[in-house]
């Protein structure tokens, strides 16, 4: 079968690349089998019978990502990057993670040191205070550093993807310059202002309003669970400016933090990811020049969506962090714990359980890269997406659970991580889009595909 | 003049914490493979003291040299993403690779060290693996250079090097002429993480190949491995009452 696929490759003229900017990447793919969009009727597609024409660049990105699955280890770039956050979350986040999460200590040392090693602005080109690398290596690092700190993942997973990811993709030159390059350095964190009291999952019945009063937009309303707010410099919030027009009428603004009109609820006593501050954000007559909308008038909504998309693969890559280090934990128990005479990975019981959470760790983690892979491609990522955090987030739910059961008593205990892993790994079915809601996604996009 | 290049030399070795070594079947070594290898802690010290010495604008270049097989690249790439500008791999595998011993290692070093016309050679002070402690020694004998080996502080002070070294006694501190070699020891400097941004850089500096061969080095070990075993398991100890129990129980089996 393999070999009819490469004949058919070496058949055919040299790919088309959509995108210019990929290095490993592409030239990763390449060594496998290229994701390339074939324009018109084509010998594979007459082979294999495909006829819509979504369901060609779908089918390619399928059969060409399945040899992905086999792909044997990452780029050598993203192999050196992936270990380099390893060796910092062993030895700089992993010794302070407890405490972090017993005191409520925003790790903000620890974000000026990842900032200074550029992991704060991932996907920031190097002209703007980035690393200018691509989304699997973002996708890479949070996941090791969340296997470090869930919490400390969390805070640079909302800086990357939540509060640079829109401005770097809607921003005018300007607002990137004022907006994203003091927030590369670990000095100033961003958030994301999107649910309120009266809505999370419904996101287009946003009651927060922004009307215009000569050069100044004045906003009202409420925002809930907005995740840094209390160690943040600046906000991407979203507020309604043409009620009329329902999810249509909803727009995006760049506010600084403090300002005037802007104050905080007070700090959430959460379950998990205790390092990180969750609080209201209060607006009352908040005023900002008209030149903090991000975006066109209206496109809130799908800034917003577009946002989260890419926010999902940072969340999945969380959420594996934390299966991993649970994992991690467990096994290693397995070995050194005795009971019945032998060390307990020695008994099915524990074996089936380690078992089911490295697959569900692995399977988690290749639908992530996958997801990554897609975007970097330029390719469409929204289902991939969906179905990464979904799988990531209730592989993080399974193993914490799990590592606890694998612990016994002592999973119970805070002298081991596990129970840190536990209730850091259940905030990852929430946020983000709840897991209910990317069944939706997933079902809605899957329907498309077959639709005639 | 200021210094041209500066050599830092890398050795490639088994992650200390790794938590089970074993002995090979026939006792002729170590397992390695499948074992995870990195770069030697001391020799990340080293590669650090060469960056800084390159920031404070002592010297213009820094080379990272390796030798051993193609897994030695990843070391080198990882020392130029901490900051070095080209790296040079002496290809060495294979019989050579498992005879290899500072001797060898020495030699290359020192061969390249002339060829390259470099005015220090910074190398870790052992390898956690084998913990010989030879290597920048030998490579400095080689030469006919001074070293400062143990060194927890350098200072480039113009045509000189002043190191303050970690002894037995306390710190003490010498004035070397360059070219030197120096040998760096634990508190030399904590080793900065590659930034992203680096690491990027570093795909595209150049790693140059070669073989001992090239350097005119012989391989052939003058050492010969008769036998490795792991040490003695620690056995239980006996507790006694009083003072006279224990001297008469060393007496009796001939301590004392």
């Amino acid at each position: 079968m393999l070999q009819r696929w490469l004949s058919f490759w070496k058949f055919l003229p040299s790919p088309q690349r959509n995108s210019g900017a990929l290095s490993g990447t592409i030239g990763f793919l390449a060594n496998s089998l290229t994701l390339i969009h074939l324009p018109g009727p084509n010998p594979l597609i007459a082979q294999f019978g495909w006829v819509d024409s979504s369901r060609k660049t779908l089918g390619l990105c399928v059969s060409g990502c399945r040899s992905l699955s086999s792909l044997a280890e990452l780029p050598e770039m993203h192999q050196m990057m992936r270990q380099t956050c390893r060796d910092y979350a062993d030895r700089e986040l992993g010794p302070i993670a407890g405490k972090l999460d017993k005191e409520h200590l925003f790790p903000a040392q620890q974000v000026r040191e990842l900032g200074a090693m550029g992991v704060m602005a991932v996907e920031v080109p190097e002209a703007l205070g980035g690393a200018g690398m691509d989304y699997l290596a973002y996708s890479l690092a949070v996941e090791e550093i969340s296997r470090g700190c869930g919490s400390t993942g969390c805070v640079v997973s909302v800086n990357n993807s939540l509060y640079i990811g829109p401005i770097l993709k809607f921003g005018t030159q300007k607002q990137k310059e004022q907006w994203i390059t003091p927030f590369t350095t670990g000095e100033k964190v961003g958030c994301f202002a999107l649910s309120e009291p009266g809505n999370g999952s419904d996101a287009g019945a946003a009651s927060t309003l922004a009307r215009q009063e000569g050069e100044e937009w004045v906003l009202n309303g409420t925002k809930a669970w907005i995740t840094n707010s209390w160690d943040a410099s600046a906000t991407v919030i979203f507020a309604t400016t043409d009620k009329s027009l329902k999810h249509k009428g909803i727009s995006a603004f760049l506010v600084p933090m403090p300002h005037p009109g802007l104050s905080l609820g007070k700090k959430e006593d959460k379950l998990g990811i205790r390092a990180t501050s969750t609080a209201n954000l209060i607006l009352e007559d908040c005023k900002i020049p008209l030149g903090n909308m991000l975006g066109s008038r209206g496109s809130g909504f799908k800034i917003a969506m577009q946002t989260l998309d890419s926010g999902r693969i940072g969340i999945a890559s969380q959420a594996l962090g934390i299966a991993q280090a649970a994992l991690d934990c467990a096994a290693d128990y397995a070995h050194k714990r005795t009971a019945f005479g032998a060390p307990i990975g020695k008994l099915q019981a524990v074996q089936f359980k380690l078992a089911d959470m490295a697959v569900a760790v692995e399977s988690a983690r290749l639908l992530t890269w996958k997801a990554a892979m897609l975007k970097d491609a330029k390719k469409p990522f929204t289902k991939e997406a969906a179905m990464a955090k979904l799988a990531a987030s209730e592989a993080a739910t399974f193993c914490g659970h799990q590592s606890i059961q694998v612990l016994g008593g002592m999973g119970y205990v805070t002298d081991m991580p596990a129970e840190r892993h536990y209730r850091d790994a259940r905030i990852t079915e929430i946020y983000e889009g709840t897991s209910e809601i990317q069944r939706l996604v997933i079902a809605g996009q899957l329907l498309k595909e077959y639709a005639s | 003049m200021s210094p041209a290049s500066v050599f830092v030399c890398l050795s490639l070795t088994l992650l200390s914490d790794y938590p089970v070594i074993r002995v090979k079947p026939d006792h002729s070594g170590v397992v390695t493979d499948g074992v995870k290898h990195s770069m030697n802690p001391f020799c990340e010290i080293a590669v650090e003291e060469a960056v800084k010495l390159k920031e404070k604008k002592f010297i213009k270049e820094v080379v990272a040299v390796s030798c051993g097989p193609t897994q030695v690249t990843e070391t080198i790439r990882t020392a130029l993403a901490m900051g070095c500008d080209r790296g040079i791999h002496v290809e060495v595998s294979g019989k050579d690779y498992e005879a290899m011993g500072p001797l060898q290692i020495a030699k290359i070093f020192a061969a390249l060290a002339k060829k390259e016309e470099a005015s220090l050679v910074i190398l870790g002070k052992q390898a956690i693996d084998d913990d010989c402690n030879q290597t920048g020694q030998m490579t400095a004998a080689l030469l006919d250079w001074p070293q400062g080996t143990f060194a927890s502080e350098v200072t480039i002070d113009g045509e000189k090097v002043k190191v303050v070294r970690e002894i037995d006694g306390g710190l003490e501190t010498i004035k070397i002429s360059m070219p030197a070699v120096l040998t760096a020891d634990l508190r030399l400097n904590t080793p900065r993480y590659a930034t992203l941004p680096n690491i990027m850089k570093a795909k595209k500096k150049k790693i140059a190949n070669m073989k001992p061969a090239d350097l005119g080095v012989d391989m052939v070990s003058r050492v010969e491995v008769l036998r490795v075993d792991e040490p003695p398991t620690r056995l239980a100890g006996v507790k006694v009452e009083t003072v006279d129990d224990l001297v008469a129980k060393l007496k009796a089996n001939g301590t004392i």
